[in-house]
């Protein structure tokens, strides 16, 4: 496993979020990321996402060779803005959680998960 | 890996109209990252499953987009509203084409 330097890692999140945003401004809370604070094993870390009146969330981990993890998109049946699923974290780093809601506006959560076992596979 | 995969889903048989229930879905898949090397330092290449998208009666419950960083065997767990009677569709696509598909009634009574 290469680890990528920081500014890069940094940089590609950032492309990330302003593909999604559009380069909108995106405020601190109004979502809420569930994470351990310490995973032993990176290969599969759960997590959870939320945020009222969501429209999509995305999931970014800034510290992976790719940060996208994942984008939920709600429906019309969607009982709560919600979901929970397990991703791969290759090292100790920050997960970002970007919610788009339905009123137009981003809201941002982010938490560090300390990483035991990196689940790089490589 | 287009041999081998098998979802599985966890839907309640009955709800009441109009009730939140609780959907867990699980499918077997390696979710090749295509940042892994074999033993020879040759890359791995990508083979995952890129998207899971779920319906009631035709109308979107959830669609997510998966990259690489979504563990082995994708599990997700959601809610849903249940208006009336009817089948939860579920669909998963592979990177290879494939694509998965299972199915769960709920009546409401």
């Amino acid at each position: 496993l290469t680890l990528m330097p920081l500014g890069a890692a940094h940089a590609a999140t950032e492309d990330a979020i302003a593909a999604f945003t559009g380069g909108a401004e995106v405020a601190e809370g109004g979502v809420t990321l569930t994470a351990p604070e310490i995973a032993e094993n990176g290969n599969t870390v759960p997590i959870e996402v939320a945020a009222e009146g969501a429209a999509e969330i995305m999931v970014l981990a800034a510290g992976n060779p790719n940060p996208d993890v994942a984008t939920f998109k709600f429906g019309p049946l969607a009982g709560a803005r919600e979901a929970s699923t397990r991703i791969r974290l290759a090292q100790t780093q920050d997960v970002i959680a970007i919610a788009k809601l339905e009123d137009g506006t981003f809201h941002r959560a982010s938490q560090e998960v300390k990483v035991t076992i990196g689940g790089c596979g490589g | 890996m287009a041999s081998g995969v098998k979802p599985r889903v966890k839907v309640p048989a009955t709800a009441t109209a109009g009730e939140v229930i609780t959907i867990k879905t699980l499918i077997s898949h390696t979710m090749e990252s295509g940042q892994r090397k074999d033993s020879d330092g040759n890359t791995i290449p990508r083979s995952i499953i890129n998207r899971f998208h779920v319906t009631f009666n035709d109308e979107t419950v959830i669609d997510v987009v998966l990259e690489p960083a979504i563990s082995t065997n994708p599990y997700f767990e959601f809610q849903a509203t249940v208006p009336e009677s009817g089948t939860f569709k579920f669909t998963w696509y592979d990177d290879d084409g494939s694509v998965y598909e299972d199915s769960k009634e709920v009546s409401v009574g």
